[in-house]
């Protein structure tokens, strides 16, 4: 679960160079990369709700 | 404000920034001071050779690799196949070129340098207690070699600085002393290497709350925190002029913010603690303090004063409340608070120097930064650490542990006349 949280943090961060590459207008782009940062946010508490769980397991 | 400005510095510019790049190293020794404050006294004298060890180590791997990757615009000569997508510098290896490059690129090498000094001194205060010297050296070399140049090309001359000039939002990635490059980075380091390298023994027993382990000295933490204010500023001034093409005579109103931010985090942090636990806490205050200081970093050079008030705030407010939840919450042992105190406050300024800057747009640059080194670089630091781990074991022999990092790597303690109480921690 850990690993899965760290592997979907690189999408958020394609997903905002995306915005970049593909919308020009500020409103789109600035929409597309807050998308990118709240997918990073989500891959970030995935991996710390992993790190918990092991924690858990091992104690 | 435009990072991206190549005006040739006038003499007396160049001898003031020396002159602060001078003073800068210590904010290095104020963060050396806390860590080894808020760890334990029996790994205090291995904490403190480690600060010399990680930063001997990254700065070596700076010179002879990293600067090459880490090298302004004007050096580059390939990577740029890709027009507007400046990945990274190609200058010489081994630092060669140095003495015949310009003023602007001989003070920029410098700031880097004590860049990557600072940025190894913070995942180093994270492990403390448990991190053995050579995988915090191991650490550092690749914090300084790789890591850190990456990022700080990209921040200071490559794509995430031309995002202004190259896709027109607002005046491109701005991160003047170093929030992002340096803190954030650092603090996500710090992440990646607690997560390897697991809790201290007995922090997180099998029944019942964590064990608290306070800090074995905490007049070294806040004299060490005074000591950085003093560093801070002359970092931020430096990066400002650097970075930010502040002139010398903006200069006072960069000071000033540094100072309110880290004043009015360490009041916030004061007064969360007083409403929390009925009395102040000095370690979280210093931690407080610091975060302040790091939110400066993004902001100081381009927010109001307000604006940094506002800034520090809100640091003051968050850091005792995330140390907590780290230790009480998500089992995160953090003996120096480094995640909250360099990360998570790096990142805050960042955003924060976004949404209080004039230029239209900044906000989404600021977030386009933020992205890069939550999304992309914090994976890239858990992997390659992960291997790392494999080869150079971070954590140190549980037989070691037990009897202090002092005595296990250096044969000796800190304190030796200290009277050796037994440990309560181990059950």
């Amino acid at each position: 679960m850990k690993y899965a949280g760290l592997a979907v943090m690189p999408a958020g961060f394609f997903l905002t160079i995306a915005a970049i590459i593909l919308f020009s207008g500020a409103g789109q782009r600035a929409a597309f990369v807050l998308c990118g940062v709240a997918v990073e946010v989500m891959g970030l508490v995935v991996a710390v709700r992993g790190h918990m769980q092991l924690r858990d397991e091992n104690r | 404000m435009t990072p991206l400005s190549t005006v040739p510095f006038p003499e007396t510019s160049f001898a003031l920034m020396l002159m602060l790049l001078l003073v800068a190293p210590l904010a290095i020794a104020g963060l050396a001071l806390v860590n080894a404050g808020l760890g334990r006294s029996r790994s205090a004298a291995q904490s403190m050779l480690g600060t010399l060890v990680v930063m001997s180590s990254a700065v070596i791997a700076f010179v002879l690799v990293g600067s090459a990757i880490a090298g302004a615009s004007e050096r580059d000569v390939v990577f740029h196949a890709a027009g507007r997508w400046d990945l990274a510098g190609a200058a010489h290896l081994f630092g060669g070129g140095l003495s015949s490059a310009s003023s602007r690129m001989q003070l920029e090498l410098f700031f880097e340098l004590l860049s990557a000094a600072m940025i190894a001194l913070i995942p180093w205060g994270s492990g403390a207690d448990r991190l053995r010297l050579l995988a915090g050296a191991a650490v550092a070399a690749i914090l300084g070699a790789v890591v850190f140049p990456l990022v700080a090309h990209w921040t200071w001359a490559g794509w995430l600085a031309q995002l202004g000039r190259n896709f027109g939002i607002g005046s491109g990635f701005a991160d003047g002393g170093g929030a992002g490059a340096v803190h954030a980075l650092g603090g996500l380091a710090a992440l990646a290497v607690i997560w390897i390298a697991g809790p201290r023994k007995g922090k997180f027993p099998r029944e019942g709350l964590s064990t608290a382990m306070p800090g074995h000295n905490v007049v070294y933490v806040l004299f060490g925190s005074l000591v950085a204010l003093v560093g801070w500023v002359a970092w931020n001034l430096v990066g400002a002029m650097l970075w930010m093409a502040t002139a010398p005579s903006g200069l006072v109103p960069v000071a000033v913010n540094t100072l309110l931010s880290a004043t009015a985090a360490l009041v916030a942090t004061f007064s969360v603690t007083r409403v929390r636990f009925g009395k102040p806490d000095a370690s979280l205050c210093a931690n407080g303090w610091l975060a302040g200081l790091v939110t400066s970093s993004a902001c100081a050079a381009i927010v109001s004063p307000i604006g940094a008030l506002f800034t520090g705030l809100v640091a003051g407010i968050f850091t005792p409340l995330l140390v907590e939840l780290f230790e009480l919450a998500l089992s995160i042992d953090d003996p120096s608070g480094a995640v909250i105190v360099h990360g998570a406050a790096g990142l805050w300024g960042l955003i924060a120097a976004g949404l209080f800057a004039p230029q239209p747009g900044q906000t989404v640059a600021q977030l386009i930064g933020v992205s890069t080194l939550l999304g992309l670089m914090l994976p890239f630091l858990y992997g390659i650490f992960w291997l790392l781990d494999r080869v150079i074991a971070f954590r140190v022999e549980p037989d070691g542990e037990r009897l202090g990092m002092d005595l296990h790597e250096l044969g000796g303690n800190a304190y030796p006349e200290f009277v050796v109480h037994r440990d309560e921690s181990y059950r």
